[in-house]
């Protein structure tokens, strides 16, 4: 019974995604007031049916209803209970359910936190968000309801992926999610614009904290995804350039260009179509990672059922979106005036420099990852395309980025004498280029280039950065002055660059560092024997059989001691084997720190208590997680900055107002 | 006119796009009818990976149901399939051999030490000569071999579990059951 009535409030949430995309929308072309006034209560009431119908799958999941196909699929009664209802968005069904269910929450974000906005503009971006929910519910109902019965019920279901259950894969869809479907928002206030034909600094002012979020999520997200792949894998790699992890990276990059070209279009009205442009491509290119994960047409380790009707659905359902906005994009943007003028070289033109770059990157990677697609569809065999490519491409592009990074926050706007900021930037580039070449040398190890440019790299931006904050803290005197510019207006979203920034630096050297340093040893083990490793001593105590809730596994236990011979970590790392699916798992034992990790994850049994062991010493690898943290940390500060708060408190006031003196304009 | 023609490069842009997409639906990327299925396995003789002095030819995997599994360490699919080769090495079943295909040998050794060695024996396939006669697009490829050296059956991309229950294991079982 609760499924039906999960299914119907699916329904119900479609026929009112139906009144949300269409009669706000109308409304807000023949200026009918009432039919512009419906957005707000569509987008609660379709938020609310899409809730109803989450949570009937949830309670299918947790009361073990394996009469509906999905829960009998990927759910059992043995799972823990957080992995009961992570398991809803386990597989295909459920995630798109979970990702309606996140679009639907966005869209009454909007309207309860932009009650500033003209009310036909909010109105026509709720019903844009309203179109791209038709889509997706539609692709629900039609191609993979999570509600369908099987009958007859079996007794036991098939369990969740034993990848999957995990805490860190149980929170990584969701924030991705949130950050994917977060750009419609941006897209949404984009298309709105290009109805309304008004893209202004307004416009670039509203859609950037909304922007902001989003990619903080996206952040957040990959890196939650890259750290359990880290540990979780068992072999200590951390990006995979796999098609799907691409899928989300190219929205990540466009989503980076975004916030910065925002961010000019709101100071200067500059870069007008390019802003919006970038608006529709960062939700495109989401749209397109989803069709690449679901429909089945690339190969990926993320092996999500494919079905080639679902892929043509989203391909028609790609083909209306992005090529109806692209279509629009053509029609419109020639009459966007151009903002305001600037010299050749300036903060604009580095930002642009920065933006096009990243573009660039985008389009390499998407070339990488339909390489094999395309050789295929023209014949030319098959080839695929792995680390090579990806690394070689950021290894050119990275530098020049990060170049224009350094000097991005000191240059001026509009105008900037080359020569006044090569002075400014003096010491940054000393200091930059003589870390490198320290580093370069084999002074503390045994010297690397890669890693001096990476450190010359980082330093070049951090103390870039210091530069800036020296610049920005001489007219404010004395201790009270810093602080008092902590909370003033705009600082939210000096500060955030600063860290954001600071978060690629961290990110920069933990790359590198990783890839150039990283010792690993595999080795066959007795135990109470020991190994050297990386100045450091391994003992194996041997392994012991232990039971999950779930699962059998071995445990092992090897104690680390640093070269004093005191011990610094005990390990147990875990070889798993799932009741239900019965695949082999390894749990890595790590010894996390801020300088290195210690990893060591269980081979194979060899007779005799002897194991086949997998040692790695992992110097500063934490230095790529912390990076993510640290800009989706900046991005949140950038995004709750007080000037968007303060601009919205007198306004909210005045909105009602407004809406009153449109409405009586009407009716007279 | 030509003001408003630069404005349409990104929706020209996406409709390419959309035609390899479409174009890619009807393809399955794992699946390539290989001509060589029912012929006999084509002649090769390569040295081996872990010992250079020695050779693996196609009359080693003669007189026995075989399985040729090839590989490299750039191939990440391929360590995702480890485990199941392993698994299927466990059985007991079939002998399996590899051919570890555009790799470097130090690396191949490397990986074989550190992920376990389903192999019976490898050979190594440095310039891809080898793979190109077998008819290889991509690792992981895998195929199945009768008594008589006749190709029955090509896997193409990761093994998995399911394919090694629903295909494979019985093939190889009937195989072995036919002199």
């Amino acid at each position: 019974m609760i499924p039906e009535l999960g299914n119907f409030a699916l329904i119900l949430a479609l026929c009112l995604a139906v009144v949300l995309a269409t009669v706000p929308m109308i409304g807000s072309l023949n200026n009918t007031p009432g039919w512009v006034a419906l957005a707000r209560p569509a987008a609660l009431g379709q938020f609310t049916f899409l809730l109803i119908s989450f949570a009937c799958l949830v309670n299918a999941f947790l009361s073990n209803d394996f009469s509906v196909l999905y829960v009998a699929q990927n759910g059992n009664s043995q799972l823990p209970v957080i992995y009961k209802v992570s398991a809803v968005w386990g597989a295909h069904e459920g995630s798109l359910l979970l990702w309606a269910l996140i679009l639907g929450t966005w869209t009454v974000a909007v309207s309860l936190f932009s009650r500033k906005l003209p009310a036909e503009v909010l109105a026509r971006v709720l019903s844009v968000m309203g179109m791209v929910s038709i889509g997706f519910i539609s692709f629900m109902l039609f191609t993979s309801n999570p509600f369908d019965r099987i009958f007859p019920a079996p007794l036991e279901g098939g369990d969740l992926n034993p990848l999957l259950q995990d805490f860190g894969l149980a929170v990584h869809p969701p924030m991705l999610y949130m950050g994917y479907v977060g750009l419609s928002v941006a897209f949404s206030f984009a298309i709105a614009a290009l109805i309304g034909g008004k893209l202004d600094a307004a416009w670039a002012r509203w859609s950037r904290p909304w922007t902001l979020i989003a990619w903080v999520f996206l952040t957040i997200g990959i890196t939650l995804g890259s750290w359990w792949a880290y540990y979780e894998l068992g072999w200590g790699g951390w990006w995979f350039w796999d098609p799907v992890e691409n899928a989300s990276f190219m929205p990540w990059l466009v989503a980076t260009a975004l916030i910065h070209s925002l961010a000019v279009t709101e100071k200067r009205g500059a870069f007008k179509r390019w802003t919006v442009l970038l608006a529709l491509l960062a939700f495109s290119l989401s749209l397109l990672g989803t069709f690449l994960v679901r429909s089945g047409v690339l190969t990926s380790v993320h092996s999500f059922a494919a079905d080639p009707e679902r892929g043509l659905f989203i391909l028609v359902f790609l083909c209306i979106v992005i090529g109806g906005s692209l279509m629009l994009y053509a029609w419109r943007a020639p009459d966007v005036t151009s903002g305001g003028k600037f010299d050749l070289f300036c903060r604009e033109t580095l930002l642009l420099g920065n933006n096009v770059l990243l573009v660039v990157i985008t389009a390499f990677v998407l070339l990488g990852t339909l390489a094999p697609l395309i050789y295929d569809a023209m014949g030319w065999g098959k080839i695929s395309v792995g680390f090579p490519w990806f690394t070689a491409m950021f290894v050119i592009f990275t530098p020049f980025l990060v170049f224009l990074m350094g000097m991005g926050p000191l240059a001026r706007w509009k105008k900037q004498d080359p020569a006044d900021l090569a002075r400014q930037l003096r010491i940054a580039l000393l200091v930059s280029i003589g870390g490198g070449v320290l580093l370069a040398l084999p002074l503390f190890h045994k010297g690397s280039v890669s890693m001096g440019l990476a450190v010359a790299l980082s330093l070049w931006v951090v103390s870039s950065l210091l530069l800036s904050l020296r610049q920005r803290f001489r007219y404010r005197k004395g201790l009270s002055g810093v602080l008092k510019d902590f909370g003033a207006r705009g600082s939210g979203s000096y500060y955030g660059m600063l860290i954001a920034h600071l978060g690629i630096a961290f990110f920069i050297i933990g790359i590198t560092s990783v890839t150039q340093f990283d010792v690993e040893q595999d080795i066959r083990m007795s135990p109470g024997q020991t190994v050297d490793l990386a100045g450091h001593t391994f003992r194996f105590e041997g392994a012991k059989a232990v039971r999950g809730p779930n699962y059998r596994a071995d445990q092992g236990t090897i104690r680390v001691f640093n070269a004093d011979g005191k011990e610094v970590a005990v390990l147990s790392p875990e070889k798993r084997t799932y009741t239900v699916q019965t695949r082999p798992m390894t749990e890595a034992g790590i010894d996390a720190g801020f300088l290195r990790d210690i990893y060591v994850s269980l081979g194979e049994t060899l007779g005799n208590g002897d194991w086949s062991l997998r040692l790695y010493y992992k110097p500063l690898v934490r230095w790529i997680w912390l990076g993510g943290i640290l800009m989706g940390f900046g991005g949140l500060l950038a995004a709750v900055d007080r000037r968007y708060r303060m601009a919205s408190r007198p306004e909210t006031v005045a909105a009602p107002a407004a809406a009153e003196r449109l409405a009586t304009q009407s009716r007279s | 006119m030509t003001r408003y023609l630069r404005y349409l490069v990104p929706l020209a842009i996406f409709f390419i796009l959309v035609a390899f997409l479409y174009r890619g639906l009807s393809l399955d990327p794992k699946r390539v009818p290989s001509p060589l299925v029912g012929k006999p396995m084509p002649e090769f003789s390569l040295p081996r990976l872990q010992d250079p002095a020695a050779t693996l030819s196609d009359s080693d995997l003669k007189g026995k149901v075989s399985v040729l599994n090839i590989w490299a360490t750039w191939c990440v699919s391929c360590r995702a399939e480890h485990e199941v080769l392993l698994q299927l090495a466990n059985t007991g079943l079939v002998d399996i051999y590899g051919l570890n295909y555009k790799d470097e040998r130090a690396k191949a050794q490397q990986w074989l030490r550190q992920l376990g060695d389903p192999y019976l024996a490898n050979a190594f396939d440095a310039d891809g000569r080898t793979g190109i006669d077998w008819g290889v697009y991509g690792a992981p490829e895998t195929f199945i071999m009768d008594k008589q050296g006749m190709i029955r059956h090509k896997h193409i991309g990761p093994l998995t579990v399911d394919a090694l229950n629903s295909t494979i294991l019985p093939l190889i079982a009937e195989l072995q059951a036919t002199p």
